[in-house]
Parts: C-alpha cells; structure tokens; sequence
C-alpha cells in the first residue's frame, strides 16, 4: 500500500465520515493482514468525536489554524534496569529493537506505514553509530524505511519526538516513530590517543623494521586507557559535582533532596504496584528470564539515605547516590502521527504533541536549570500559565536539581537577573508533579527517557481526567526542554 | 542564643570586625568599610583583640569560624602605610612582635579556629590563616595565597617564617617565601596549606559572589562544629613521600645542604642586591636551628631592619607607583572601545591582539600577507596555549578567547572598529600611508593609535584629517610578558581620546605611563644614550659577556648586550639613527656604524639568530659572535683609563639614563617623577632595588651623582652634561623627587 494512497484515502475519509469506516478498515485489511488488529481500530472507530465539538471541560483546545494536529499515538519502554544487572549482555541496538517490537506488538502498525525513524542514543556504540537503523532492520520494519540517530544529551529523544513532529507539520511524513536508547552496561572504552596514533601508523607502516620501531615507542603510560565520564566537556565539570554546587548556590538542604528522592521512590512503587506503569512492555531478554518491571525503585527510609556519604564534593556535599538517579539500560519508542493519519488508520490518539522549546545556558553555573527556562517560554507560546497545567512530568536527573529548578521558577529576583522576565512562572504544584515517579526511581537511560515523560503525561492525563501536562528536561551542555501536551478527546 | 544578643549590643561600636554566635559556634566577620580590601591596620587588630578576648571569654562559644565579608578579598596583608609611618627599625620590630603576639594566642587558642578564605589571602593575611587551627579556601579564580612580603624588600613579620617550613616544610617554604609566587587553592590543598576546599557556586537565590561567601560560611561552620566535637580531626595522614621527606629534614647535615643551596642561588640571581631574601633564610635557619624563641626574635628584628632599608622604599616605592598607574586619571572615555583593529600582525601587532582578545574584546588582525597573518596568528594561539599547558586557561576557553580574533588582509569590519593600533614597519611614509588608508574606511569616532617606539607622533598625524583622534600607544616586547603602556599624546590629542586609550590599555592589564611628544618619548629617549654608551664600551674592548655583568652586577635584569639583542640591532641602529639626529652630540658615544654594519651582516639580534651572540644552539652557554667582535675590533676606540675602572662603566651607562630621565621632567615630557620611575622599571628593566632613576638619585645624591657626570664630562664630552633641574637637586639637598 503507497502512502499516497493512504494519504488520498484519509481525505476522503475526513471529509465523508460514514464512509471513512469502510474505507480506513479495507486499508488495514490490505496493510496489515492482521484481524485483531482491524477489529479493534474498527471497535475503536465506532465513537468518532471530532475535535471541533471537544469541550466537555472548560478549557480551550490548542489548536492553531493552519497548523496539523499532530498526535501521540501510543508510547512504549523495555523496563528501565540498572545498568550491569540483567541486560549487561545486550547491545544498545537490542535494547532498541525490543522497545521497536514492543511498539509495533502495543499498537498492531503496520510494518511499512511507518515514514521514518527517529532515535536518540547519548553514549554511542561505534559499531552501531546509526542505532535507528540497526535496530530498525532487526526489528523488522521495512528496509525501506529510512533512519536517523539523533544526540542531544538527557534530552535526545525528545529531539527525536520533535524531529518527528517536524516531519509531520513540514508534510513530509505522516507516521513517524520515535525513541532512544541507552546502554550503561558496556561503554566504549577507548585504547589513549598515543596508543591509538601508533595502532593507526601501524597499519600504514610498510617494512618489519618500521613496525618494529613503532611498536617499540609503545610505553606503558600508552596502555591506560580513556574512560568514557558523564562530565563536560567544556568545563571537564562531571554532572553530580555541578548538581551539588547547583543545590547549594539554591540553598537546598541535603534533607529536602533525600526527601524529594524518597518521595519519588514511595510514588514509583505505588505506580508500579498499581498498575499505572502501563507503557512498560515485557522483555525476553536472550538467554535470560523476561524482564517486566523497572528494578531500580527501592523506597528506603529517611534515616537509610542520611547515612550515605556524598558522592561528588566531598565531604561536604549533599548530593549522594541516593538522590541521584543511577546508570540505567533500557530504550523507549513513541508512535507519533499527524491527526488525519491516526484516524484515518483506526487510531484513537493518546494526547496531542503541541508547542515546546529548546532552550540554553551556561554549561557551568547553570547546567541543569533547563526545566526553568523551558517552562515560561514555552507556556507563553501555548498562551497557558502554570495554573492551567493539570500534569507536570519533569526529569529528575538529581533530587537537589529538581529542587533547585523548583528554587528558580518561585523566584522573582532569579527571573529577573538571569532571565529577562518581569515575574517568576511559579513551582508546580507537588500534587500534580511526577505522581508516579521519575528518573530518580524509574531511573534514567539518558536518551530514553524524554519518551518515558511524554508517555507518562499521556497516560496520567487519562487516568485523572486533565487536559494539559506539562514536560521539562535539562540535559547535558547546560541546555533543556520542555514540551505541552493536550490530552486527546476521550 | 543567650550569647548572641550580648555580642550584638557589644560590637555595636566596632566598624571592621563582628561577630554572632550560631550554635555555640563564634562567626568573625571581618571588613574594613573605608577600603576595597581588608589589611591588618592598627585598627583592624585592636578590633580583632577585642572580638577573640570576648569570644574566649564566653564559656558558650566551643568553635570560631574567621571570614571575611568582601568578596574578593580574605585579608590582603598588612597595612604598608603603618609600617612606612614608621620612623625606626624598633619601632617597626615591635609592630612585628605585637603582631607575632596576637598569633601565637591564636595559635593556642582553646577552642578551635576555622579560616575561611575567599580570594586574596596574603601576607599577614596568610600568616593569620595559618596560625588557625584550621583553613578551608573556596576555589575561585580570585582566591590566591602567597608571602608576598619579599617584593616589598621585607619578610613575613607575624610568625610567617616560623609557622610556614613547619607547615609545608622547608622547601616549600623556601620557594614561596623568597618568590613570593601565588598559590592556587588546588596546589594550597596539595601543600597542606589548606584542609578543605570549597567550590564557588553559580547564580542562585542571590548573586553568586554573595551566596559563596554564605555557603564557605556554612561549610566552615560544620567543620568548626566537627572540630569542637572531635568529629574532624586536623591532623592528615602523611604519605609515605611525606614521612620519607621529614626523616631527611630530620637530618641536620642534610638540612645545612639545603641553607648553603638556597643561599647560593639567591645570591647569583640577586647579586647581593636584595637584602630580604637573605634575611628570610636567617629567620628560617634560626627558628629551625635554635627554637621557637630565637627564630622569633630574629623575624622581628630583621623585620625592622628590612624595613629601613633603601631597597624596601624603592619596591615599597615601585608598589604604590604601580597602583597609580593602573588608574585612568582621565575619566571614563565616552565609548567603551569594543572592536579593536591591529595593523601589522608582527611580534608587536600579534601581541597586543593576544592581551586585547583574552580581556574579550574582539580584535581584527590585518596583516599584508598571508604568510605574515599565518605567523601573527599562530603566535596568538601559542600564547594562549602555553597557558592551557600551565592550567590557567581551560582549552574551552582558549577557543572561546580565539573566537575573537579576526585575522584579515583587507579592511573589512573597520567601519565598525573603535580603535585602530598600527603596528606596522617603522617608516615616516609607510605611516602615513596606512594612516590615509585607515582613515578611509573607519568611522569618525575611531581612535588612531600608533605603536612606535620612536617617531614622534606629530609627524605620524600630520598625514591625518582628524590628528585629535590620533595618539600614540607604545608597547614593549613581548606584550604579553611585559607589563608597561608609555601613551604618548601630541598637544592636539583630546582628553578623551587618550581616555580612551588608557582605558584599553588598563583593561589589557597594563601599567601605564602617559607622556608628552617628542623624539622617543620618555623610555626610547632613556635607553637611547645608555645603548650608545654600551656600544662604546664595546668598542672600548669590554665583551659583551663582560658587559653584561656589569649591567646585571648593577641590578638590571638584562645585560646590556642581551638587551640590545633582544630589543634588535636593526631596531636599536635605527632608534640611534634618528634620535642622533634629533639630539646631536649629546646622543653620541659609541659609533652607529657599528650597529649599522651589524645589521648588514645579518646580525639583528635573537631574532635573526645572531647579534652580540649566537643563538639557536641548544648549550646552556651563551657564546659571543666573533662576527660582531670582528666588526668591534675594527671600531676600535682606546678606553681613557681615568674612567674605565668597572664602577666607571656602571655609573657611565647609569648616569646617561637618568640624566635624560630628569631631562624629560624637565622639559614636561614626563609628568611626574612617579610615571618616570614605573616607566624605568617596568619598560626598560631599570633596577628595581633603586627604584626607578628618580628615586636613585634621591638616594644616591644628586650631588654625588654630578660630581661622576663631570669627571666623564672631562673625557668625553657634553654626553655626560648634567641638566639644569639635575643641578639644581645636586645644589639643594633637600630637593627631592619623592617625598
């Protein structure tokens, strides 16, 4: 099936609605030869509400004229694991592929009604520098589907959601996967400079005796090898060490973050034991057991997380390896369709994908203050305020960083000296602020986790009956994100 | 609780220290409200006596933390003017005792004492700290810990020279007392100079100098509370380098070696010039060798005696005569210059673009050729890099100061240039030229600044339509080394154009001279007379190597000889040239032709390989080019034995220069004896222990200083003339340059 003719299909189908059913449900017969699949769409298809007629709550709708809906269709992850335990065997494009499989299985898409594929990945596999496309092959999709991997630290699948949406509003694609991946497990460690500079003249040396003379500048200190660090590289700063000193230029005690961390323990245990966790898919993993659930949440007491010492500025930090959250493998995916599509399909979106913005600061006194400039900015652009927002789903790289940027957006004086605004936006409410859970429990495979947020948005707006959330990310490079969600009509 | 309040209605009266009691803990906070930095004044310490006896006094308090409110300043060190006030060495070696006193409480205090040190920790100030019990530093840029007291000719007089080998041990010691180097807060950490660091923070609640001052409070305060608790304990655990290191200081034999080497090496490189390097290896023999009580009283009263000493005042001088001309003494220019341009990307050209981009002014560099511009660029980048190599600069951000740097040959972007520098070849027409150029395409605000070290700037704005704009900026090689500006301003130079460019000057970090318009100026005008006179003596059979010595032996840092290759033969002919011209007879001596066929030969000093010697091979020994004294044989002149002898030739060269030093007062072309010293010293390495030509003939007689002149008059002529505001010193002693 074209995508042409899908394309011409869905038009018909928008503008004649009692024939549209017929019509979209011979387009999955042909497409995917999947009977369930079509008898669901078809089930699903029974109970159209335009969104026009949406307004069963007060609030408007964020649709611009002129601009396509564009949709979250559905969201999945592998489970979130500690790194080393049992997917230490794995490669990052396996991890990506289950989440790709874990998708296609969620959703019953059609192999080839996909346009394009998006994939974040922060720490690279040289074997896999493309991830997206590796992944992409091995998990079946068609080899005519183009792939591309994207790199935008903490923050990187987010760049793939909004690549992909992109894509949609620029009419260049109408279905596009998104995802991203992280591998902690195994890192490339590489031979030092001097080693590698010898291996590689090795090769192009011609006689045994330049061989042997260059294998004869090899000296001990060559053999040390160069670790990959979760540091700056501009400032060499590593991110816990500017977390502590965030922490403390915000006066945030070591109390207030072993509470916040607990606190995101306590609510990710709640959610995971009740069920909420619903985009986390089952993972056999090879030669191993299936993996269903996330094995870093660990709810502890407050006197367990007092007795840890600090883990960067020692010794008088505040931030611990219990307030951080730790090195996570696991890889997230996201079907992200324009409107018309997902209808057209049989589809019942999620949430609507609406405004969001990248911003930047100073990588080395603001590094993780992302979620503070993102917020205002990006809130102004959807002409909402803070009050509005019925769901906030932040990233938590640390229990100070998260308080620190809730610190920040109550200032006044803070907004005023470093962000040329008039007021402060204002802290999230705690009631409506990562109920269930975040990085510092679910953990935090760096560039899967920008899906984990919006998928969690989508879902929590569902179960609690909100229509906008709200997502933020700092990353890496002193930059961040933040995105509004709509839920989708229900 | 209780005790707060008591404190609170007592230290209502004091000014520069207070104090609160926060759970049992004594925060001291210390500023001085009448000054940018705190310094130990009399005042200052009859506050702190007061605020310790108190705090001893109150059973309540069990730990002290000692802070100071200024951000970037912890206690800069003592107050130089209370020790100037000073009329004899007891009265200053009882200021030393008093000081050694308050210390020694300090050190035995009951109850522990945290210093917490954000930025300058020097002097007094660190022999405070270290008689704390214990010292945290935050490591900001502006924290810096040092024994600076030798630059001033004086030692560390409050128990420095006996607490610091204890602490870091002897070598350690050694080199920062005689160097009085900084020392960052990551190398205090390694020394043992300070237990604990802490990180500046960003922005926050409050700015982040405000709220890092808070925070090392906060830091300070837990460990005071850990030290009262015994939860911190101040001894560290030695490494076994450590351990190995004290058995050999153990050893007295071994301890002897080290006395005699110091000893050894300060003197070859002081020449016996510097009293206080010596003084400060006795102070620290004696307090090793014989105890506590003796090394004391020896720091004392080495204290006093240093402190009246005339190369004290000289460096004493010299400081306060740097303060002076780190000053815009013009007011604030009406633009901020924010795009400089650079004509000429040679030495000079290249080295006024590294100082101006690393400050963040972004600068074009234009340069005729590629080859040049490839040349003027590279010479940037390694200046930049050779400080990420000493970890002053992160490679981020080298790469952030080079993206400021626009190297160019065409004259785009200078419609938006606020000042132009030429650094071009020294050339009347190839001057005017450029000036014609330049003016074409820059905006009528732009500042014309040209770096010659000899034309007189008149002559260089005459080609201008605007010669207001029009000034002269002279810099010394090489400009990132070299600390020295001489400004020249013609009498049509507004006031707001030289504003302008001692406001740039300042920002680049130089100490600036600003001087009237003349043949040479001020500097080229005092070295001119000595060169010539170096180059006679060459002729007159004393080697280069011999030269030298002499130089050096007076105090100068560089040899004559050295200095002429260093400065250029090519350079020096020309300057010899010109200002011969301009001066007749009395800018004689040696014979240009010499340097004139030097030049021919290719011998243009270091940059070309050879001059007086020869350079490039790597051996330790300089050796002299038989080339040049080839050329010198064949000038030979006879030394008149009357005025030979090697104190003859010191005060020949010595005397030329300041004499057309005091000339240049004279006539105006130097403002005041102050800039003429710094300029001296700064520009042309005039001994520092003198302290500049000025403060030379104050303390060496102005009187005495003729009587030589008119014996060299007698044999060789008007060369050695004194000039009439000399005479006038020589005539009346209590005339005097510096008061």
């Amino acid at each position: 099936m074209s995508l042409s003719l899908i394309r011409t299909v869905l038009l018909t189908a928008f503008s004649f609605c009692s024939a549209a059913r017929s019509l979209s449900t011979s387009v999955h017969l042909q497409a995917q030869g999947n009977v369930s699949g079509v008898m669901l769409t078809c089930e699903k298809w029974k109970m159209p509400i335009p969104f026009s007629q949406y307004n069963s709550k007060s609030k408007k709708t964020l649709a611009k004229p002129g601009v396509k809906n564009i949709v979250l269709v559905d969201g999945v992850r592998t489970p979130f694991l500690q790194s080393g335990t049992t997917y230490a065997d794995l490669m990052p494009h396996d991890l990506a592929r289950a989440a790709l499989q874990g998708l296609l299985n969620r959703t019953g898409l059609p192999k080839d009604a996909v346009d394009y594929i998006v994939y974040g990945t922060v720490i690279q596999e040289v074997k896999t520098s493309n991830v997206a496309r590796e992944a992409a092959l091995g998990a079946g999709f068609s080899d005519k589907t183009p792939a591309h991997t994207v790199t935008m630290a903490c923050i990187s699948s987010n760049q793939a959601m909004t690549t992909a949406v992109g894509l949609i509003a620029a009419g260049q694609c109408d279905a596009v996967v998104a995802g991203g991946v992280e591998f902690m497990s195994d890192v490339p460690i590489r031979h030092s400079r001097k080693m590698r500079k010898t291996m590689l003249s090795l090769n192009k040396a011609k006689t045994l005796g330049a061989r042997l003379s260059l294998l004869g500048s090899i000296r001990l200190a060559h053999l040390s090898p160069e670790l990959p660090a979760v540091a700056e590289f501009s400032t060499a700063e590593t991110m816990g060490h500017s977390a502590d000193r965030l922490a403390a230029a915000f006066g945030v005690s070591r109390l207030e973050q072993d509470e916040f961390a607990l606190r995101s323990h306590t609510l990710a245990k709640k959610a995971q034991d009740g069920g909420m966790l619903s985009d986390v898919i089952s993972f056999k993993v090879p030669g191993r057991d299936i993996v269903s659930k996330d094995n870093g949440i660990r709810p502890a007491t407050m006197e367990q997380l007092a007795k840890l010492k600090p883990a960067f500025i020692k010794p008088h930090g505040t931030v611990t390896a219990a307030n951080s959250s730790f090195l996570t493998d696991g890889a997230s995916a996201v079907l992200i369709m324009s409107e018309e599509k997902a209808l057209a399909m049989g589809y019942k979106p999620k949430a609507y994908l609406r405004d969001f913005v990248y911003v930047s600061q100073d990588p080395k006194d603001q590094l993780l203050l992302g979620p503070t400039y993102a917020t205002p900015k990006v809130l102004e652009k959807s002409g909402l305020t803070l009050n509005d927002i019925d769901v906030f789903e932040f990233h938590e790289a640390f229990a100070g960083q998260i308080m620190a940027n809730l610190k920040a957006m109550e200032s006044d004086w803070f907004a005023q000296t470093y962000m040329g605004r008039k007021t402060k936006v204002g802290a999230p409410p705690m009631e409506k602020f990562n109920t269930w859970g975040g990085s510092l429990s679910l953990g935090h495979p760096f560039a899967a986790t920008g899906c984990r947020l919006v998928t969690t948005v989508a879902h929590r707006l569902q179960k609690e009956g909100g229509q906008y959330g709200l997502v933020a990310a700092c990353a890496a490079g002193g930059q961040g994100h933040a995105m509004v969600i709509e839920a989708y009509p229900q | 609780g209780g005790g707060s309040l008591l404190c609170l209605s007592l230290s209502a009266a004091r000014t520069h220290v207070s104090y609160e009691v926060k759970d049992n803990v004594a925060v001291v906070r210390i500023n001085d409200p009448t000054s940018k930095v705190n310094t130990l004044s009399r005042h200052m310490q009859a506050e702190m006596v007061e605020v310790m006896n108190e705090i001893w006094g109150n059973a309540a308090v069990k730990s002290v933390v000692l802070i100071s409110r200024k951000p970037g300043c912890f206690i800069a060190g003592a107050d130089i003017n209370m020790i100037q006030a000073c009329k004899t060495a007891e009265e200053v070696t009882s200021l030393s005792q008093e000081g050694q006193k308050i210390f020694d409480q300090v050190e035995k205090s009951p109850i522990p004492i945290v210093a917490a040190i954000n930025g300058s920790c020097l002097g007094g100030g660190l022999e405070f700290a270290i008689a704390c019990q214990y010292r945290i530093a935050t490591k900001s840029k502006k924290t810096i810990l040092g024994t600076p007291e030798v630059m001033l000719g004086l030692l560390p007089g409050a128990g420095g020279t006996q607490r610091l080998p204890k602490m870091v041990g002897l070598p350690a010691a050694f080199d920062m007392m005689l160097t009085g180097k900084n020392i960052r807060p990551d190398k205090a950490k390694k020394m043992g100079l300070v237990h604990q660091l802490v990180d500046p923070l960003g922005p926050g609640l409050k700015s982040p100098e405000e709220r890092t001052i808070e925070y090392l409070e906060e830091v300070a305060v837990d460990f005071a509370k850990g030290l009262a608790g015994k939860k911190v304990t101040v001894e560290k655990k030695k490494g076994l380098v450590q351990k190995i290191q004290d058995f050999v200081m153990g050893l007295p034999p071994v301890r002897k070696q080290i006395y005699k080497t110091v000893h050894s090496k300060v003197m070859k490189q002081s020449k016996g010039l510097y009293p206080a390097p010596l003084k400060i290896i006795e102070c620290i023999q004696t307090g090793i060798e014989k105890g506590n009580a003796a090394g004391y009283l020896t720091e004392s009263q080495n204290f006093g005696k240093l402190a009246m000493t005339s190369e004290s005042r000289a460096l004493i001088g010299l400081y306060h005569g740097q303060v002076t001309c780190k000053k815009n003494h013009f007011g604030k220019p009406e633009r901020d210059v924010k795009k400089l341009a650079v004509l000429g990307a040679g030495l000079m050209g290249a080295g006024i673009a590294q100082v101006t981009i690393d400050k963040g002014v972004a600068t074009i560099l234009k340069d005729t050729t590629e080859e040049g511009l490839a040349r003027g660029h590279q010479q940037v980048y390694k200046g930049l890099n050779d400080k990420t190599k000493k970890k002053s600069l992160t490679t981020f951000e080298r790469d952030g100061i080079m993206s400021l740097l626009s190297g160019q040959l065409d004259y785009r972007d200078f419609e938006n240039a606020d000042m132009v520098i030429e650094a071009v070849f020294e050339d009347l027409s190839i001057k005017h030229k450029v000036v014609k150029e330049v003016e074409a395409v820059i905006p009528p605000h732009c500042i014309f600044a040209t770096n010659t070290s000899a034309l007189p700037i008149k002559d260089i704005a005459a080609a201008s339509k605007r010669p207001e704009k029009v000034i002269g900026m002279h810099y010394f090689s090489p400009v990132d080394k070299m600390q020295l500006l001489e400004i020249i301003t013609t009498n049509k130079t507004s006031k707001d154009t030289t504003a302008s460019a001692v406001a740039v000057g300042l920002k680049q970090g130089k100490v600036i001279i600003v001087v009237g318009d003349g043949p040479g100026f001020y500097t080229t005008r005092c070295l001119a007379p000595m060169l010539a006179e170096a180059v006679r003596a060459l002729q007159e059979g004393v080697g280069p190597k011999k030269l030298d010595s002499l130089t050096t032996g007076f105090g100068f840092p560089v040899g004559a000889a050295t200095l002429a290759d260093e400065v250029g033969i090519d350079v020096a002919a020309h300057v010899a040239e010109d200002l011969g011209k301009a001066f007749g007879t009395r800018f004689g001596g040696g014979n240009v032709e010499v340097l004139k066929m030097m030049v021919q030969k290719g011998f243009k000093g270091r940059k070309s390989g050879k001059g007086c010697y020869v350079y490039g091979a790597k051996s330790k020994e300089k050796k002299v080019n038989s080339g040049a004294e080839d050329i010198l044989k064949s000038f030979k002149l006879t030394a008149p034995p009357a005025v030979s002898a090697d104190e003859d030739i010191q005060y020949r060269l010595v005397s030329r220069f300041v004499n057309e030093a005091v000339l240049c007062l004279q006539e105006g072309i130097l403002p005041d004896p102050v800039q003429g010293d710094i300029g001296a010293v700064f520009g042309l390495g005039f001994p520092p222990c003198l302290g500049g030509p000025f403060r030379f003939v104050d303390s060496h007689g102005a009187d005495k200083l003729v009587q030589k002149m008119k014996r060299f008059e007698e044999a060789y002529g008007n060369q050695f003339t004194p000039c009439q505001l000399l005479l006038d010193h020589a005539k009346d002693s209590s005339k005097r340059f510096h008061k």
